[in-house]
């Protein structure tokens, strides 16, 4: 622990800690269709971030009465391993998971074309394997891949990142020492055109370094939606384009 | 930033500047077609679609589907289709006529049968029938679930895959429009029937594969003899 008058220096030869500049992102891994089991699913790294979305659905909703009769519900459960973190985090939904839950499941719902499957249900869970700051933009940046693996309609997928403030400066995907030592974290989620749908601040910012806090997690978000994409597209690089051309086949000929 | 530069898309990618153009899987913002799923976009026809990779199956009035029987209610068979959504197959949409107390003789849960969806209202109740000289139950052969999306692939052009499976392997093959396949035939015709069709499966984005599934057959039915 550093004490509170030593003065730490997040900046060494104008470059910080992990040899990142202040616009750049950490490494970013991403896998699609990881687990057999759910419908869609994706694993990704963000640094040391490391998470897994599963998606699930649409499928019949449980309980009955959270049904809804013209659309689709979304439910997202964002759950830290209890070995993510250094110090054992107690294991269950706590008031931060909540919340986190929260906020990302209302950064994806607007894109899902929740009219297309009314009174069923698209369950998305997020698990936190190792966390260093930011695991709510990894989970939701893994979950969008993960929907559209799933098959799940969506207007478009949704990218996420932070970005903080340290020593003063504005810096792009704080990781666990700039987080938790620095001034202000500003995790952001957007659609590649631009439209924000997760936008917390953490810490104090003037109006003007807000504005380039989001610039700033915006360009970010740029670069990740690449990332996803072009995982999601390179997973069927070879496809056939023929069997498109067959029209709605005609199922169900006689035996 | 027109993304048709290669054929697999991913939701919002720009697939055309014509509204007129908006197929199936997209939508039509600010005059552009998007693309609403990841799958492949084509053109058919002057529209642009986009066929999905993954998905379940949304019944539609006219499928043929296989179907489950879950549980048998008030004059009702609540019938598993594959979906989101359970369908409802009234006493009545039998083809003949029988009691109420009658209806697990026919019927049991558990039961397989090949059923039609005969119409789906706005609360997505879903109604079936099998009154129709090419439905009814499935008292022999196996089942074989695969994606509904790579159905089409199993059909082949013009039913080309199918076709020549059933030559091939001397089986009845169904292919319900919910991804359940129903297979009938000798036992070792329908161990490989089966395995081929979860090959298709898996393979339903390459090239070449009528051929190839062809090949795979000459194959195992040399190995076997």
């Amino acid at each position: 622990m550093i004490g509170m008058d030593e003065k730490l220096s997040f900046f060494k030869d104008g470059v910080r800690l992990d040899g990142r500049r202040s616009d750049e992102l950490r490494p970013i891994k991403i896998e699609v269709g990881v687990l057999a089991r759910a419908d869609g699913s994706c694993y990704m790294e963000m640094g040391d971030n490391r998470v897994i979305a599963a998606v699930y659905g649409p499928r019949e909703v449980h309980p009955r009465h959270l049904q809804e009769v013209t659309r689709a519900i979304v439910r997202y459960r964002y759950n830290m391993a209890s070995f993510s973190v250094e110090e054992r985090k107690r294991p269950g939904p706590d008031r931060r998971s909540n919340e986190v839950s929260k906020v990302s499941r209302e950064a994806l719902e607007p894109v899902v074309l929740t009219s297309y499957f009314p009174k069923s249900v698209v369950d998305i869970f997020v698990e936190v394997l190792q966390a260093d700051a930011g695991t709510r933009t990894a989970g939701i940046n893994a979950a969008s891949v993960a929907l559209a693996d799933a098959g799940i309609p969506m207007k478009s997928l949704i990218s996420s990142c932070a970005a903080g403030k340290v020593d003063g400066e504005i810096v792009l995907d704080p990781m666990k020492i700039e987080d938790n030592l620095g001034e202000a974290d500003v995790p952001i989620a957007m659609t590649p055109g631009g439209d924000i749908t997760l936008l917390q601040m953490d810490g104090r910012l003037t109006k003007d370094e807000l504005k380039r806090a989001v610039d700033l997690a915006k360009a970010g978000c740029r670069q990740i939606y690449e990332i996803q994409r072009k995982v999601l597209v390179d997973r069927y690089s070879h496809m056939e384009p023929e069997i498109c051309d067959e029209a709605v086949a005609m199922a169900g000929e006689e035996i | 930033m027109d993304r048709m530069d290669r054929n697999v898309v991913v939701p919002g990618d720009l697939l055309s500047d014509d509204p007129n153009a908006a197929g199936e899987g997209t939508y039509v913002k600010d005059g552009k077609v998007f693309s609403l799923l990841y799958g492949m976009a084509s053109s058919y026809k002057d529209k642009v679609r986009v066929i999905p990779l993954a998905g379940k199956y949304v019944p539609s009035p006219g499928d043929t589907v296989v179907g489950i029987v879950q549980d048998i209610v008030f004059s009702n068979w609540i019938v598993n289709i594959n979906s989101p959504y359970e369908g409802l197959l009234h006493i009545s949409e039998l083809p003949r006529k029988i009691e109420m107390n009658e209806m697990s003789k026919y019927l049991r849960i558990g039961s397989t049968a090949m059923i039609r969806v005969k119409d789906v209202d706005s609360t997505m109740k879903v109604e079936l029938t099998m009154n129709d000289r090419r439905l009814g139950m499935l008292m022999r052969g196996r089942v074989a679930e695969i994606s509904p999306t790579r159905v089409p692939r199993l059909i082949g052009k013009g039913g080309s895959m199918i076709n020549m499976l059933k030559k091939e392997l001397n089986c009845n093959i169904f292919v319900g429009q919910n991804g359940r396949i129903w297979v009938d035939g000798q036992d070792d015709d329908m161990d490989l029937a089966l395995r081929t069709i979860l090959i298709i499966e898996k393979e339903a984005h390459t090239t070449g594969l009528t051929d190839r599934i062809m090949d795979f057959l000459r194959v195992e039915k040399e190995a076997r003899s």
